[in-house]
């Protein structure tokens, strides 16, 4: 008879009975790990005390490059003046909300693109057309149909991130292994079927990768939106900044946008943690 | 005993810009309940378009196929369907890659449960029911690929060269191991294969399809002598080479 019997390699055992050479593997790695991070902590740390001291010594000029000290002072500043958070707490509404609503949107369309091949035969040259134009040209319009306000802000990051998430997320339903869509038709299951055991969890890391994607342009269509219409916010503190040549409050409000956005990259990669263990 | 599958004068042709491809012509054969059927014959015959049509996936352009004596009309829970890869899912553990085609079919019930669970326990696989496929070699991945299409207890297998993707020696052993599975489950069994000695090593009748458009050119006969039939033990059988000759005349490939 035929041998039934499972054949599996036995899992590695990953405990102390190594050898000396795998010791000294370990330990290397671990070093260039360490070595790495201690680098980047050094051109940190130089950078910003060169920055610091340059600006002291007026070698550069602190009113144009601004320097840490002051940047910290504003940021007090702000604090006690109790505006900080309100500032970055619009900036991040604004981004998150137009972040998620351009990932469900998109996600959504592509859907529905996918659904109905005719359909996105029909839209394409639509979609180039708005994929290839510069979304940022449309801010004005959205100022004047939505008006000067937050909402225009979100429709500006919607414009700028939906077309490249639904290009982006159909691409990676339209690769899927037309044999694992054959494998539920097998069984008799329906398009739903399809969308729903197959399509959208095999999906699930070209989502994440769209999500990564739209992290950067949701923080850009805030910004721009910023820049046209708002009366609050980081891209706000930017651009009084610098019309009042207030070189401090532009740098302080960059670097805390750099920290938001970071901090909200992160958020995503924890998320696919979280959601692609078994995908791949 | 009585033919579960009856397959006549079916006819498939495809259109395309460039014009109109016949893949199959007037095709007729049966497979008799309990009977293991391979089909053989050089790539591009159409092998794969006919078991599609047999399993209803796909709407032939002339002739009938019976399945239990009633026409094909699409796709039915009395066809079980093996793909070249096993396509677990790996967002799947085993035991609900297992029952996805329950799933699917709405037939998810404690007894249908309890039947993935036995079979899982029988080959060999319960252990391993709440592990992901990345964590299971080849061959066993294939068997859960098999047990899936047994949980829906379909009348007919349908197997679409199921061991190509995998390495020679694996495929050998799994050769044995769906054979000793689809014989213990007492199924009917139609094989697609271009390997012909796979062919014979695992077939009661072998059909010898021809260059497209494929039409059946011969049905050879599998009759070995060896005391306990396994397909790898087949293969030692004196019949074995004589049989093969014959069906490789058959094929009549030319470089």
């Amino acid at each position: 008879m035929s041998n039934l019997e499972p054949e599996i390699s036995p899992p590695m055992t990953r405990t102390s009975a190594f050898s000396q050479e795998h010791k000294v593997y370990l330990r290397r790695l671990k070093m260039e790990k360490q070595w790495i991070l201690f680098i980047q902590v050094v051109i940190f740390v130089v950078a910003i005390a060169l920055w610091e001291i340059c600006a002291n010594a007026k070698i550069v000029d602190p009113f144009i490059t601004s320097q840490p000290s002051r940047i910290i002072k504003t940021i007090i500043r702000l604090y006690e003046e109790g505006v900080l958070f309100q500032h970055i707490g619009i900036t991040c509404l604004e981004a998150f909300v137009g972040f998620v609503s351009g990932t469900l949107l998109g996600t959504l369309i592509a859907i529905g693109l996918w659904w109905s091949k005719f359909l996105c035969k029909i839209l394409e040259p639509y979609l180039v057309v708005f994929n290839s134009l510069p979304k940022i040209a449309l801010g004005p319009v959205f100022i004047v149909w939505i008006g000067a306000g937050p909402a225009a802000i979100i429709v500006m990051t919607l414009a700028i991130s939906l077309i490249v998430t639904v290009l982006e997320i159909l691409n990676g339903f339209l690769a899927i292994d037309a044999e694992k869509i054959k494998l539920i038709q097998t069984f008799g299951g329906t398009k739903l079927h399809i969308l729903t055991l197959v399509v959208l969890p095999a999906s699930l890391p070209t989502i994440i990768n769209a999500l990564k994607i739209n992290v950067g342009l949701s923080w850009v269509g805030v910004i721009v939106g910023e820049f046209l219409v708002s009366k609050a916010g980081l891209g706000y503190l930017i651009v009084y900044g610098g019309q009042v040549f207030k070189l401090d409050l532009v740098m302080t409000s960059v670097i805390i946008l750099g920290v938001a956005a970071t901090l909200m990259y992160q958020g995503v990669v924890f998320l696919e943690k979280l959601l692609v263990k078994n995908n791949l | 005993m009585n033919h579960l599958v009856e397959v006549h004068n079916i006819g498939m042709k495809y259109q395309s810009l460039n014009g109109e491809i016949t893949a199959l012509e007037d095709i007729n054969f049966s497979v008799q309940d309990g009977e293991f059927v391979s089909i053989v014959g050089p790539s591009g015959c159409g092998k794969s378009t006919l078991l599609s049509i047999i399993s209803g996936l796909l709407v032939s352009t002339a002739g009938t196929v019976l399945l239990g004596g009633e026409k094909v009309t699409g796709t039915s829970g009395k066809v079980g369907y093996m793909l070249q890869k096993d396509h677990l899912f790996n967002w799947r553990t085993i035991y609900q890659n297992v029952i996805l085609g329950l799933e699917i079919r709405k037939m998810l019930t404690p007894e249908t449960k309890e039947r993935a669970l036995r079979l899982l326990k029988t080959y060999g696989l319960y252990e391993f029911k709440n592990k992901y496929p990345n964590q299971l070699s080849g061959g066993m991945r294939q068997r859960v690929a098999l047990i899936r299409t047994l949980v829906t207890d379909p009348q007919i297998l349908l197997l679409d060269e199921p061991f190509s993707a995998l390495d020679y020696q694996t495929r050998l052993m799994v050769n044995d191991d769906i054979y000793a599975i689809i014989k213990k489950e007492n199924k009917t069994a139609l094989l697609v294969t271009h390997d012909i000695a796979e062919s014979i090593s695992m077939a009661d009748r072998v059909v010898l399809l021809s260059k497209r458009p494929g039409t059946v050119k011969q049905i050879y006969a599998i009759k070995v002598n060896c005391a306990n039939r396994t397909p790898l033990y087949s293969r030692e059988a004196p019949e074995f080479r004589h049989l093969f000759q014959e069906i490789w005349k058959g094929l009549d490939v030319h470089v």
